[in-house]
């Protein structure tokens, strides 16, 4: 059971991990983050000439790469800075206000 | 050398889902280190207090897909010392078979000043880690408080522009060169530049070079630097193309200047889109621009006279 599943904000100190260690990796990704976006990036995948440029720069990385192209966003964890639609050269990726 | 579509489909070492602002400088710094280890490699991170540490690692929840060690703000070169040398030990009597790397991250408040002891002292000692410095120029994590890596004139909360002082009345430290004096087989500077071979470069180097290695990263915050989130790749530029930041790297104590500006531009370009240093456009402040500019020549000549250049 990932420490995730049994943690939260009511659980006794005696019960927590001790020395609040935390015994897996990346469990982040279960935290959304998503939620906090006011704009969002919308892939244009016809235009993408997969240079890839986009991908060094997300600063949540979410813009999974695999075996060398770029999939869509993981809107989970996209806060919508904008980083990514500002260095594409090929106009791939616009930034949209987000409707909730 | 490194291969940038390789790299990037490299898995990811630091998940999304941390806390970090949108748009923040310092994961875009340390996702890009991360990506030069190889994939079959482990590390052992260690992160000095900061913006990072506190957003990337909010218990029970962690970004890093590595071994991770939350200390205090002063010690992140001495604890990853000492890890190191307990790995050594392990290796040797065959408990381990893994390689490992060390990598230490910390912001300029938690290396420039805080843990610069514990720094300067890892170094000195020649483990075999890099140090990983993302420079945003102030405390950004509690507020905006200047740093000894702040620029002069810039507006932070401690260092308030007004009537009375135009921002930060001293210079910014350069930690990058007091480490090189530690004579340390790997020092570079570098920040975000097109598709971040500078960066991949030199961690790799930095990574892969036995010994203690030192990487100053320009890793612009949109919160302290007061400029929009989607501009920070242009922020880095600028930040080269003035001479503000340059990017160099000292290998066995020579130095060797990555890249030279073919029109040098005046650090007006540099400074203007950040509010931090509005105050300094106003009418009557134009002598604090040229001091700026002054300190900017003078750093770089002495720059190019290290290089040979």
């Amino acid at each position: 059971m990932s420490s995730v599943d049994f943690i939260n904000e009511n659980i006794s100190w005696k019960d927590i991990t001790p020395a609040g260690n935390v015994y897996e990796g990346g469990t982040a990704n279960d935290f959304r983050t998503g939620d906090w976006r006011i704009s969002i990036p919308e892939f244009l995948a016809d235009k993408c000439k997969q240079c890839l440029l986009c991908t060094p720069v997300c600063p949540d990385s979410a813009i999974p790469v695999k075996d060398g192209k770029r999939e869509d966003f993981d809107f989970e964890h996209c806060k919508g800075c904008g980083i990514c639609a500002k260095v594409c050269p090929f106009g791939a990726i616009v930034m949209k206000k987000e409707e909730k | 050398m490194v291969n940038f579509k390789e790299i990037m489909s490299r898995p990811e070492r630091l998940t999304g889902g941390h806390r970090m602002c949108a748009g923040c400088g310092g994961t875009i710094a340390v996702r890009n280190v991360l990506k030069a280890l190889k994939p079959e490699d482990k590390a052992v991170i260690a992160n000095a207090t900061g913006c990072l540490e506190v957003s990337t690692f909010m218990y029970p929840y962690t970004a890093w897909t590595d071994s991770y060690i939350h200390n205090a703000f002063e010690n992140a070169g001495a604890t990853l010392s000492g890890v190191e040398a307990a790995y050594n030990v392990m290796k040797r009597k065959g408990k381990i078979d893994d390689t490992f790397k060390f990598i230490a991250f910390g912001g300029d408040g938690g290396t420039y000043d805080i843990g610069f002891q514990s720094l300067s002292g890892a170094m000195e000692r020649n483990h075999d880690m890099v140090y990983v410095c993302y420079d945003n120029g102030a405390y950004m994590n509690t507020g905006i408080q200047r740093s000894s890596a702040t620029p002069m004139y810039a507006d932070t909360t401690t260092t308030p522009a007004g009537k009375v002082s135009p921002g930060k009345m001293q210079n910014r430290k350069d930690l990058a060169e007091i480490i090189a004096s530690h004579h340390i087989p790997y020092v570079a500077q570098t920040t975000f530049i097109g598709n971040f071979r500078d960066l991949h470069e030199k961690a790799e180097k930095a990574i892969y070079t036995k010994g203690a290695a030192y990487l100053n990263i320009m890793a612009p915050c949109p919160r302290g630097w007061r400029y929009p989130t989607e501009n920070i790749m242009e922020m880095c530029k600028l930040g080269v193309e003035t001479c503000y930041w340059p990017m160099f790297e000292v290998i066995d104590g020579k130095w060797i200047l990555n890249y030279k500006p073919k029109n040098k531009l005046p650090i007006e370009d540099f400074l203007k889109p950040q509010g931090r240093f509005k105050h300094l456009f106003k009418k009557g402040n134009e002598q604090l621009l040229e001091q700026f500019q002054k300190e900017v020549d003078d750093r770089w000549e002495q720059l190019l006279k290290f290089c040979e250049e």
